[in-house]
């Protein structure tokens, strides 16, 4: 047991010296937990944030022009007001989501009572703005007329005084999400395609079969990719989620960051193991290539950290249950926004523990037959 | 002319090693040139800068007339010199047929299809590869690949034939028809020249001219007899040894096998052992004993079983039927004890090549637990007894063969196993090396009683074991002492002997004498600059192998279908059953009444009610519920009193795209409370002052297919074409066919067309197949320019190809290269390109990020022609911008390929 581990160790310090030989591959780490984090935290809004509206105004008149003053930033970009021949291109070209029509005598209709009718034209090629988006414009508008049709600015006193209020991120600023969600998903890239190729690497090359005839198993050989490349990577999320999320954006952590590293280690080897059993069913770089390639996008994309879980049909969910990232999104999320201790997130853990073990066993089964396998 | 290639004080350095140093050497023309020497004087890297395939660091070369500085004369001369690289059919295409790695090369140097086939025929015919002109280059044997290396060689009548180690690792028979069919081709063609580097010295005694090498620099030449007169030697093995500065040839002696003890008992026992690959036999039914103690010899011709015996006998394969007793015990491959006893040689190279010398002797050392301080003095003393020395600190790719086989050997022995298995461990090892390592095995038999199992090439080693056996097609001719075997025979010596028994179990014909070349030679007259037909070589030869890769096929097609239901069905923005729950201290019938709405809506789905205010947070934390209404007590009375009252709304804020869809759908289904409620105290419904009207443009149903699946388009196709030409340029410097780019007549253009055009064609019937599925199985019409959608795909893909063959030019491993394109690829398209959000709401630096990445332009076209109807006009300029990532990608790939190796 301890000579294994003596062996593991050594094996390990090979894989890291591997690694860390081809200055590529470092380039590329240290671009995906520093740039790349900072680009798309940044970069990418998911919610209805300075959205670009534009404004078709034939009304010109007090109330159309309070309209236009009140599409505002933070959720709109200071509104354009364009004429109606721009519509169709302002919106095909994608440069507006949303136009708002007001019609001519608006204000005059609505003075009248005669229910005037305001068109919102939406882009609904962009869902995640559109449904949202619209909601917001109509309640703007309606707030302003009646605020116009009392004279006043207050829209008087509401029967129910409805609260809404965000926890764990009050202003629900979406750079706090997407920068540590970038972070995670990175860690899934890296370690599938890391230890992956490792594997696949050292089997095109001979090297695995040498391993074999030494008094090495090929379990000592699994855990030794997994521990060095999961702690390179590891060190390397941390680093990017203390230095340039926690430091550099600012963005606050509200939980323990012990919890962290402790599910990150599950996350990890439960993650680097999918890498493993994906290279048991290649033969070659370029099959490994493809077949992973379809693998990440998927823990990329429905893992929860871009779109939420319950967008998905139930099949999916469930399908999706099976994959470390979709836990590990869910304990990362209540461990650094809403400050969630062990007592909470034992049941992630258990899971992700779970889920690399049984990956490891399924790896440790598929391993013997293709070493074996002849080309 | 006389000389074929001069070169004058050539100068070549690895790092800090002089692999030449001040060399100036004149080769004679239509001569039989032979390099000699030991491993690492450099006589690859002559022979590669001669062929012109190695840039030239300092000093001058000259070919056929030439300077080999000059790009115009390289280019003109490629097509009259051949270079067959170190290495067991290094150059060919394994899963291509023998024939068809033929073709591929005939068609480098543009020869017609009748001009192809007839040169073929004939050079199969004369090599006696003409039996299996179908079989994958892959599972030839290695005499054979080495025959078709040299048939590729030989396909353009090359005027200079440039053959580094060309017999190294090839069985005596095959190396005596390799030699035989050089000198029929010259005789047939008197002004080649050919240059060679060798390591057999027996080999050498036939050619006319030789040069010695050693250090870097010429410490010898003329014709072998001159040599030997020179320094009064009898062999060239002795002359060589002669030439040798004073410090090299200083602990050289002749090798003597003390006899054998008699040992008790057997070491290694084999009975009736036997493997079976599906249906073909490679070993059948062996039976051998070798004592403790013993050298037993193991030779054969190339594939007869050998490597698969010894495979066996360390545990890695398991035999079909019989047994292998190791120490009289039953081998257990799961044993890691039995493996401490073995030391294992492997024929290839198998040691961590990104890992020093002295590295990998620790990791080793590491492995099998030595004890420290043992285990350092240990390292050592290897790398001092193996003359590893100098090289400790380097890695082992940038080692010659022979000093990485010495390496292994040096591992093999490292933890003083009691059994060693070695499989052609000297092959490629110069004759001094070779002699200091059989005084070590022999040391090693007669004085620690180790028991050696080694398979050889070389006659003068199977001499000197106790024992040999003669293997042929998994079978067993005859084991004995060499002496023994060759009374037997009756034969002058053991080769003849060997041959004999070859002969006799293989029933080898002569290779029939062709009539000589009919063929006229057409193709080198002129060199074209650009060549379509070399061009569609390396297309043809790249679909080819595409095509026999199942698998790859497999996952080309199936990934994006996968990719295309999954998502197509997956993502969508509709956020439904959304988990909430609710602390009402009031209970009262308005709260209830409230409450009601949510739970009668398809977005919420309710959890067991809230108890007290700290469950609130608790809930919200662990992430069961996004979200908490809570309704204080008295909200009931304040409200119909009209006092207002508060209620409040928890929302979990950890995804912004969830809250703020909570967040509206919370005030939708107030309102629709507030206003049943007004009604019911009979309050005039307070008609809306203006009626907003929300028209869903393109997508009047608001369906998710519509606006993921042309995104889906963008990022498959920007994926998976990327992912399939990323590994191809750097595939084959990896597994060193990339020597055929260097030394034929094909220029960089061609190359990287040739490797992309297939791709390109692959990716677009894929981009056919998820057409298809996007319009029968989602009913995504084509609204827009049909022909703006197809024409963006082509150039799209012609982008992204494009993209991947760049990468594969300047990363070094394919590890970097797999990495590279899936990081690059899949940041910008998932999140800057308008898949999930419009570019339009993005930050500055988010659509800057998206402009420079393809991705983002072709899904204006997608989601314009699939979605917004819209016309070829209005998509035209993305079309062009498209086509112009393509050009630069392109261009940045030619500027990244080196013609020549560094």
């Amino acid at each position: 047991m301890l000579s294994s581990l003596w062996r593991i160790a050594k094996l390990s310090g090979k894989e890291f010296r591997s690694l860390l030989a081809d200055p590529v591959l470092v380039a590329i780490i240290v671009y995906v937990f520093t740039v790349a984090v900072v680009q798309v935290a940044t970069g990418l809004k998911f919610e209805v944030e300075s959205a670009q509206v534009a404004v078709v105004d034939e009304d010109h008149s007090d109330l159309s022009r309070r309209i236009v003053a009140s599409l505002l930033p933070p959720l709109f970009k200071t509104a354009d007001v364009i004429a109606p021949s721009q519509i169709d291109p302002g919106m095909d070209s994608g440069r507006y989501v949303f136009v708002v029509e007001i019609p001519p005598k608006f204000e005059a209709e609505a003075l009248a009572g005669k229910t005037p009718s305001i068109q919102i034209n939406v882009d609904a090629t962009a869902m995640a703005l559109a449904g949202n988006g619209a909601v917001y414009i109509q309640q703007i508008i309606n707030r302003e007329t009646a605020a116009f049709l009392t004279r006043s600015d207050q829209t008087g006193v509401a029967p129910v005084d409805l609260v809404v209020r965000s926890k764990f991120n009050p202003n629900l600023n979406s750079m706090w999400f997407t920068a540590v969600m970038e972070v995670i998903n990175n860690v899934a890239i890296l370690s599938i395609i890391l230890t992956g190729s490792a594997l696949i690497r050292e089997r095109e090359h001979g090297t695995i079969e040498h391993l074999l005839v030494m008094p090495v198993t090929p379990v000592e050989i699994m855990l030794a990719k997994i521990v060095a490349n999961g702690a390179v990577i590891v060190g390397a999320s941390l680093a990017s989620l203390l230095l340039v999320v926690h430091w550099g954006l600012g963005i606050p952590i509200a939980g323990s960051v012990t919890l962290f590293v402790a599910g990150s280690i599950l996350f990890m080897i439960s993650v680097t193991a999918l890498g493993l059993l994906l290279a048991t069913f290649a033969r070659t770089m370029p099959q490994f290539g493809l077949l992973s390639l379809p693998v990440i996008i998927i823990l990329y994309l429905l893992s929860g950290s871009t779109t939420p879980l319950e967008t998905m049909p139930d099949w999916l969910q469930f399908v999706m249950k099976f994959t470390p990232n979709t836990h590990f999104v869910a304990f990362a999320q209540a461990v650094l926004y809403r400050g969630a201790g062990i007592e909470q997130v034992w049941p992630q853990m258990l899971v992700m523990a779970v889920l690399g073990v049984a990956t490891l066993a399924l790896c440790r089964k598929r391993f013997a037959a293709t070493i074996s396998a002849q080309d | 002319m006389t000389d074929v290639a001069a070169l004058d004080n050539v100068t070549h350095l690895y790092g800090a090693t002089r692999a030449l140093d001040g060399v100036s050497l004149k080769l004679p023309a239509g001569k039989m040139i032979g390099l000699i020497g030991p491993d690492g004087v450099g006589k690859s890297t002559l022979l590669a800068l001669v062929a012109g395939v190695r840039r030239i660091q300092s000093g001058s070369v000259t070919a056929l007339g030439g300077d080999m500085a000059d790009a115009r004369h390289r280019a003109a001369c490629a097509a009259r010199i051949a270079y067959m690289p170190q290495g067991l059919g290094k150059n060919l295409y394994p899963t291509l047929s023998v024939f068809e790695n033929l073709d591929f090369f005939g068609r480098l140097f543009g020869q017609g299809r009748a001009e192809r086939e007839a040169r073929i025929a004939e050079l199969l015919q004369s090599t006696g590869l003409d039996p299996f002109p179908d079989r994958p280059a892959g599972k030839l044997s290695g005499g054979m690949k080495q025959k078709l290396s040299l048939c590729c060689a030989l396909i353009h009548d090359p005027d200079l034939l440039i053959l580094d180690e060309p017999t190294t690792g090839v069985d005596p028979l095959s190396r005596r028809q390799f030699w035989d069919l050089i000198d029929r081709i010259r005789a047939r063609r008197p002004g080649m020249s050919v240059a060679v580097a060798t390591a057999y010295m027996e080999e050498a005694e036939r050619f006319d001219w030789l040069a010695a090498l050693d250090g870097g620099k010429i410490i010898g030449s003329g014709a072998p007899a001159e040599l030997r007169a020179l320094t009064g030697e009898k062999t060239l093995d002795a002359a060589f040894i002669a030439l040798l500065p004073p410090e090299a040839r200083a602990d050289h002696c002749d090798v003597v096998l003390p006899p054998l003890k008699e040992g008790e008992g057997f070491a290694i026992e084999a009975e009736n052992l036997t493997c079976r690959f599906g249906d073909f036999t490679a070993v059948d039914h062996v039976n051998f004993r070798i004592r403790r103690g013993e050298i037993f010899g193991f030779l054969g011709s190339n594939g007869c079983g050998k490597s698969t015996t010894m495979k066996m006998l360390t545990g890695l394969l398991a035999p079909t039927e019989g047994e292998a007793l190791l120490f009289g015990q039953k081998l257990d491959a799961g044993d890691t004890a039995t493996r401490r006893r073995v030391g294992y040689m492997s024929q290839n190279f198998s040691l961590y090549s990104e890992l020093t010398v002295r590295q990998n002797l620790v990791l080793h050392a590491q492995l099998f637990e030595l004890p420290e301080p043992g285990a350092s003095a240990r390292v050592k003393e290897l790398l001092e007894r193996f003359g590893l020395d100098a090289v400790a600190d380097q890695k082992p790719e940038s080692l010659p063969l022979g000093m990485r086989q010495r390496l292994q050997l040096a591992v093999a022995v490292l933890h003083k196993p009691e059994v060693l298995i070695l499989d052609e461990p000297t092959s490629g090892v110069d004759p001094v090396a070779r002699d200091s390592f059989w005084r070590l095995l022999i040391g090693l038999s007669r004085e620690d009683g180790v028991t050696i199992f080694i398979s050889t090439h070389f006659m003068n080693e199977a001499e000197r074991c106790d024992r040999i056996s003669l293997m042929h097609a998994g079978r067993v001719l005859a084991v004995d002492a060499p002496a023994a075997l060759v009374q037997a025979r009756g034969k002058p010596d053991l080769e003849q002997t060997f041959i004999s028994y070859l002969e006799e179990a293989a029933d080898f014909a002569e290779p029939k004498e062709a009539a000589g070349f009919s063929a006229e030679r057409t193709s080198s007259a002129k060199i074209r600059s650009f060549d379509p037909a070399r061009l569609w070589a390396y297309a043809r030869r790249e679909a080819m192998e595409i095509l026999r890769d199942r698998l790859r096929l497999v996952f080309a097609f199936v990934g994006p279908l996968t990719l295309m239901l999954t998502f197509g069905y997956g993502i969508s923005f509709d956020v439904e059953n959304l988990a909430y729950a609710v602390y009402d201290q009031d209970n009262s019938l308005e709260s209830r009444e409230l409450l009601e709405n949510f739970a009668g809506s398809r977005y919420f789905a309710q959890k067991p009610d809230i108890t007290s205010a700290s469950e609130i947070d608790r809930r919200l934390a662990n992430g069961e519920l996004k979200l908490a209404l809570e309704i204080p007590a008295g909200f009931g009375r304040d409200l119909v009193s009209g006092k207002s009252p508060q209620a409040a709304a928890w929302i979990d804020g950890a995804m912004p795209f969830r809250a703020d869809t909570i967040r509206s759908y919370v005030s939708g289904i107030s309102q629709i409370w507030l206003a049943e409620q007004q009604r019911r105290r009979g309050l005039t419904v307070s008609a809306s002052p203006i009626n907003i009207e929300a028209r869903f443009r393109y997508n009047q149903a608001f369906k998710s297919v519509y606006s993921i699946i042309p995104g889906v388009f963008m990022l498959i196709l920007m994926l998976v074409p990327s992912m399939l030409t990323a590994l191809g340029v750097v595939r084959e410097k990896e597994v060193g066919s990339i020597a055929n780019f260097r030394s034929t007549p094909v220029t960089r253009t061609e190359f990287l067309l040739g490797k992309q055009a297939p791709y390109v064609a692959l990716s677009f019937i894929s981009f056919g197949v998820l057409l298809a599925t996007a319009i029968v199985l989602f009913g995504l019409p084509v609204r827009g320019s049909a022909l703006a959608l197809i024409l963006g795909a082509a150039f799209y893909i012609y982008a992204t190809t494009s993209l991947g063959i760049l990468f594969s030019t300047f990363v070094r491993t394919q590890v970097a290269a797999l990495f590279l394109t899936a990081v690059v690829s899949i940041i910008p398209a998932v999140n800057f390109s308008g898949l999930l959000v419009p570019v339009a709401s993005l930050s500055e630096s988010g659509r800057l990020a998206g402009l420079v990445f393809p991705c983002g332009w072709f899904q204006e076209i997608s989601i314009g022609a699939f979605t917004k109807g819209l016309g070829f006009d209005h998509l035209a300029p993305n079309l062009l911008v498209l086509l112009a990532f393509g050009l630069g990608y392109q261009l940045c790939a030619l500027i990244a390929l080196r013609k020549q190796e560094a």
